[in-house]
């Protein structure tokens, strides 16, 4: 298990004070000169050194992300964007960072904009989280009164940081939409490329990085690349906010290292799956746009909890939202849930993705309760591949996923379902409706 | 993608408080010279909430003109965003997470309560105070279920724990938000596994 003094978020639970001065007790803000006077090159070595992977659901390296922004300021400024847009069902970490830890996310995006040239930032908060914002904005004015931040602040770089918020559209939280919404627009992912690092926010060089991503930056700095790489598994590094939801004896959010085994995770820290382990009937792992991972030896048994382990099982590590079912869910019902999830929220400009998604929700619902044939089966998968890779941003692969893990690993229970609902129809229904 | 449209019935007017205005135009100074644009979803929000928690087609073309937008461009922005109402709601106004996370935890339960004690989705109690909706994924699974009630989160519910919040409302009482159980945000039940060293 992570030992305590290795935990980056050390008032999770908002168990201490958020503010400036808790923050100050617990590390934060300590030495954040002499991080910014390692210069550009020597911030971005450190973060590519340290094998830091986005926490916000692609899990691209974040080193090398920053060095796509431009070496040379040129007459366009550049921005660094905080996707606090958290939406993906199962997620509920960035809402803890933002409200409980407020000032290592600030200190982050000072150091993370110095290192691509950005002098202002804005966090794009998703609208539901009104008292986090509220939190969040507080210590940002704490920043700016205490001169960490703003114009001529103590480290030397002009920093401006807007804390700015969506109205409840998912989809903003793809990163070309949130900057499309940001500007004042309908939430609609771009075309890429171009990619943002050279046409983003206002046309400008623009990073989009998660909450906790940046959160983590500031810890890395202080206590080195080789710390961070020291916990979890090669290109797996560090540690990492899981949030385990569903049905488990005592649902949390908790910090762990990267690779720690699903049902290490879950017996130690949420205290076991209802009814014990072999009562699991399966995991989503990464929050609700990731396949599941059925129970089992070969499955969940094995299943280690980062990036790589996950692709093992044919599944992603995402946000490390793991939502868990026992044998008491409806395990079609609840993925057809999530299906409508995505008929909600799509954007509509894709036609497979906006036309799709009603699609697969309303053929689930009738395999839910068997209502189907059992060529229509075939059929949805196919659907979901011509939906996979045929849109625009990632929306329509996160909604194709969930379908397809379900059809790769409950067919049986699909079909045992569509046989009980043709052995239980009246034969004469028919004669009996026409009366 | 969801089907939404202005309600049938809008006030003949709508101007922005005097505080309000100051309040989006110090709003717009937050944006680059020029792209005042940016601010359309805080004053939007803004204008609901003095409204009383629903946006009205005025509002927008004031919005509209305040950002210098041409009307169908604030029009799209509060009808893409699902937090904008269109119509009229209640002084509490419940949205019901029913995503799968809360579902696996006993969301139905709550929608039962809803109907029980409001009513039909997305229709006002004939005294003005309570209407409900089911939303998407809010954002606090592991305390799940969950609803928002105006600004905050009720965490941990049951139906009877759910229950009693709203008679405390239609009564004039504020019951405390987060969760409704023994427990600290969103740590486990029963005290934290984690960060028990005292550093």
């Amino acid at each position: 298990m992570l030992a305590d003094k290795d935990r980056i978020f050390k008032n999770l639970y908002g168990q201490g004070d958020w503010g400036l001065e808790g923050a100050r007790a617990r590390g934060a803000w300590d030495g954040t000169k002499a991080i910014i006077e390692k210069g550009r090159d020597g911030i971005i070595n450190e973060m590519k050194a340290s094998g830091q992977r986005g926490r916000g659901g692609a899990g691209f390296p974040t080193g090398l992300k920053w060095s796509f922004m431009p070496k040379q300021p040129g007459e366009r400024p550049q921005y660094l964007v905080i996707n606090a847009d958290e939406s993906e069902p199962g997620t509920c970490k960035d809402r803890e960072v933002m409200r409980n830890d407020p000032h290592l996310l600030v200190e982050g995006c000072l150091i993370a904009s110095f290192a691509m040239g950005a002098n202002h930032c804005y966090i794009y908060v998703r609208g539901e989280f009104i008292r986090e914002r509220e939190r969040l904005e507080a210590a940002v004015q704490q920043a700016y009164d205490a001169k960490l931040i703003g114009k001529n602040n103590i480290h030397g770089w002009d920093f401006d940081l807007v804390v700015h918020h969506g109205a409840g559209a998912y989809i903003c939280g793809e990163e070309t939409a949130l900057l499309e919404s940001l500007e004042g627009k309908k939430g609609q992912p771009r075309l890429k490329p171009p990619f943002p690092a050279n046409v983003g926010l206002y046309g400008c060089p623009t990073t989009v990085n998660n909450v906790e991503t940046i959160a983590q930056v500031p810890d890395i700095m202080r206590r080195g690349a080789a710390w961070f790489a020291g916990i979890g598994r090669h290109n797996n590094s560090g540690t990492k906010l899981y949030c385990i939801s569903g049905h488990v004896e005592r649902p949390c959010n908790v910090e762990e290292n990267m690779g720690i085994p699903l049902r290490e995770l879950i017996e130690r820290h949420a205290g076991g799956v209802r009814g014990g382990w072999d009562n699991l009937l399966a995991v989503i792992p990464g929050g609700s746009s990731m396949p599941l991972v059925p129970a089992g030896p070969d499955q969940c048994d094995t299943l280690l909890m980062d990036f790589d382990g996950c692709r093992d099982k044919k599944s992603a590590l995402g946000t490390a939202a793991v939502i868990v079912m026992d044998k008491s869910a409806d395990i079609v019902k609840a993925m057809a849930r999530i299906s409508y999830f995505y008929k909600h929220e799509s954007c509509g400009q894709c036609t497979p993705c906006r036309e799709g998604m009603g699609w697969m929700w309303r053929v689930l619902e009738r395999m839910a309760v068997g209502h189907a044939q059992k060529r229509e089966i075939d059929m949805l998968m196919e659907v979901t591949t011509q939906i996979e890779g045929h849109t625009i941003c990632a929306f329509g692969d996160g909604a194709a996923w969930p379908v397809q893990g379900l059809l790769r690993h409950f067919r049986p229970e699909i079909e045992r379902r569509i046989d009980e609902y043709t052995r239980n129809a009246q034969p004469d229904a028919a004669a009996v409706a026409a009366e | 993608m969801t089907v939404r449209r202005l309600a049938e019935k809008q006030p003949p007017s709508f101007a922005f408080t005097p505080e309000n205005l100051e309040w989006a135009k110090a709003r717009m100074e937050k944006y680059p010279p020029g792209r005042q644009q940016s601010a359309v979803i805080p004053v939007l929000w803004k204008a609901q909430e003095q409204c009383g928690g629903w946006l009205p087609q005025k509002a927008m073309e004031t919005t509209a003109e305040l950002l210098a937008m041409p009307k169908i461009r604030v029009l799209e922005v509060a009808t893409f965003y699902t937090m904008f109402n269109l119509s009229p709601v209640g002084k509490f106004h419940v949205q019901l997470c029913g995503t799968t996370p809360c579902v696996l935890r006993g969301a139905d339960e709550l929608k039962k309560v809803c109907r029980k004690m409001i009513g039909d989705q997305d229709h006002v109690t004939n005294d003005g105070l309570f209407s409900w909706t089911e939303v998407e994924c809010l954002g606090a699974c592991v305390n799940a279920p969950m609803v928002q009630i105006n600004y905050d989160y009720y965490e941990d519910l049951t139906a009877d724990s759910f229950s009693r919040i709203l008679n405390d409302m239609s009564v004039g009482k504020t019951p405390k938000p987060g969760p409704q159980v023994d427990r600290l945000n969103s740590a486990p039940i029963g005290g934290q596994t984690t960060l028990l060293d005292k550093a």
